[in-house]
């Protein structure tokens, strides 16, 4: 293998191409990124950098002299791969021909439709949207954060502790329940209202009110005017003057359609990153790996998985698929918001029962084991750092 | 010198903090080594005694950057600098720690926190 392009230059993509390295490939390695920035960190950007306690500097992946001897085209986006003729298409006309592929485009925040042009509304995914919003919360005022997910959690919690009026907007009758189950997504949900901001639940949002809105179509500035409520399925309207659109994210593959990879959800991926096209593997959010665990494909947006899965991926592409994936280690995630450590590994969807081990749900400080059949698939810790890593490494050790 | 605990009561596997500033913790590998480091992660506020112990390493129990035992050196980010090393003794079934003099690598939000800064 001569030359390796990494289409994406967050975590995943950055991890590849160490991953390469450390693997022992010397051959020509590009990095193709839409954004102008080196790889950074995006935890924080919901967190200490939102809350102004971090700086940008601090986000950078890459540490102080590493040199991976790679070339970065930052920037510019990918806009087609050529399997036929092994070449990544970018937007701006050039191409970038390889014999590898590592596919790590990542996800983009969903918006609501309706709210384009709209100031005061923000999601939050990269470092450009974390500035922006960071300066606007600096101003203070009323925040309405529509989706109780981790995002939209974690940012409620941060412009909570920067004195802003909060409320949470959150569609399903329990925030989390998807990732935590019912029962452990009300209790983590329940610290927000153990804070004093407020959580409505089980509605939907109609759309967003602003004070110089027109039925007229787009001014020439792009800009209608600002944000001033969110009016919601049930006839409120719920006053604000920021608004944050925190309801998921979707993969970054649309410029894969047409090249023979096999879609679904994302970049269809075996247990070990392989696509459907030889020499092309797939990482991070944007890929859709086989969990041989679960039996089916899922789609995992955690950082640790951006981190760690490129380890398999990059030696599958390097032995040319032949090696045999071992099976990962149960996905993890932590989540911090009003100053409690939340971490969760394995798959809650797959429990059929919850039992608190450890701390109670009024102490927000649970250690909560999911079971099936009896055996433990998951597991979640509040503020339980030392016995979360028992649970886990019990967990790794059970299911591979 | 400062004892940390009695070595039968630190199992292999297993770590002890000790209430030093900042924390220092000794490790007990698998293989019967005794390392000390620093006990907080150089990236955030997080104890290594409660990190994943493997090997020479150990992981750190929030982002997973492991840290060296031996050189204190970080493999992967989100962690970037080093935790300082202590020397261990053993003396009578006791075990000491030798405080490094360098000047320990703690994350900014501690950091701020010591220089009386916001946390």
């Amino acid at each position: 293998m001569r030359t390796v392009a990494v289409v994406g230059a967050s975590l995943a993509g950055l991890s590849a191409a160490r991953s390469l390295r450390k693997q022992g490939y010397d051959g020509r390695l590009v990095l193709i990124g839409d954004e102008l920035h080196r790889p950074y960190d995006r935890p924080p950007l919901s967190k200490e950098f939102l809350s102004g306690t971090l700086g940008e500097a601090e986000l950078a992946l890459e540490t102080d002299g590493e040199d991976l001897a790679a070339e970065w085209l930052l920037g510019v986006r990918a806009a087609g791969l050529d399997h036929t003729g092994r070449a990544v298409r970018l937007a701006d006309g050039r191409e970038v021909h390889a014999d590898g592929f590592v596919i790590a485009t990542g996800a983009a925040a969903r918006t609501l439709p309706g709210s384009e042009g709209l100031a005061g509304v923000h999601t939050l995914r990269t470092l450009d949207d974390a500035r922006a919003l960071r300066d606007e919360l600096g101003r203070g005022g009323r925040l309405v954060v529509i989706g109780g997910g981790f995002i939209g959690a974690e940012i409620a919690s941060t412009a909570y502790a920067l004195g802003l009026d909060v409320t949470v907007v959150e569609a399903a009758p329990t925030p989390l329940a998807g990732p935590l189950g019912e029962t452990m997504g009300a209790i983590v949900s329940g610290l927000h209202t153990d804070h004093g901001v407020r959580l409505l639940c089980g509605v939907g949002v109609k759309g967003l009110s602003g004070d110089e809105r027109s039925e007229m179509g787009v001014p020439p500035d792009g800009v209608w005017g600002r944000v001033d409520a969110v009016l919601l399925e049930d006839g409120r309207s719920i006053p604000a003057d920021i608004v944050v659109v925190g309801v998921g994210a979707r993969p970054n593959v649309e410029w894969l359609e047409g090249s023979g990879v096999a879609l679904d959800n994302g970049v269809k991926c075996g247990a070990d990153g392989r696509t459907s096209l030889a020499g092309v593997v797939a990482v991070g959010d944007c890929a859709n790996w086989y969990e041989p665990r679960l039996g089916l494909h899922r789609r995992v947006e955690h950082w640790t998985g951006a981190r760690e899965r490129p380890d398999a991926a990059v030696a599958t592409l390097l032995a040319g698929g032949a090696v045999e994936p071992g099976v990962p280690r149960p996905p993890y995630f932590w989540s911090d918001q009003y100053g409690v450590k939340i971490q969760f590994a394995g798959h809650a969807a797959a429990a059929d029962s919850v039992t608190v081990e450890d701390g109670t749900a009024d102490g927000r400080d649970v250690l909560a084991v999911y079971r099936r059949a009896g055996n433990p698939v998951a597991v979640l810790g509040m503020n339980q750092p030392r016995s979360f890593m028992r649970w886990r490494k019990q967990l790794a050790a059970a299911t591979s | 010198m400062i004892p940390a605990c009695r070595l039968v009561d630190l199992p292999r596997g297993e770590a002890h903090r000790l209430d030093v500033h900042p924390p220092v913790s000794v490790f007990h590998t698998d293989d019967g080594e005794l390392f000390a480091i620093d006990d907080t992660c150089t990236h955030q506020d997080a104890s290594l005694a409660d990190g994943w112990l493997e090997g020479r390493e150990v992981e750190c129990p929030l982002h997973a950057s492991k840290f060296d035992l031996k050189t204190g050196a970080v493999d992967a980010p989100p962690a970037k600098l080093p935790v300082r090393t202590h020397e261990v003794l053993v003396e009578d079934g006791m075990i000491y720690v030798r405080l490094s003099t360098d000047a320990p690598n703690l994350p900014p939000c501690i950091a701020a926190r010591l220089a009386g800064g916001p946390a």
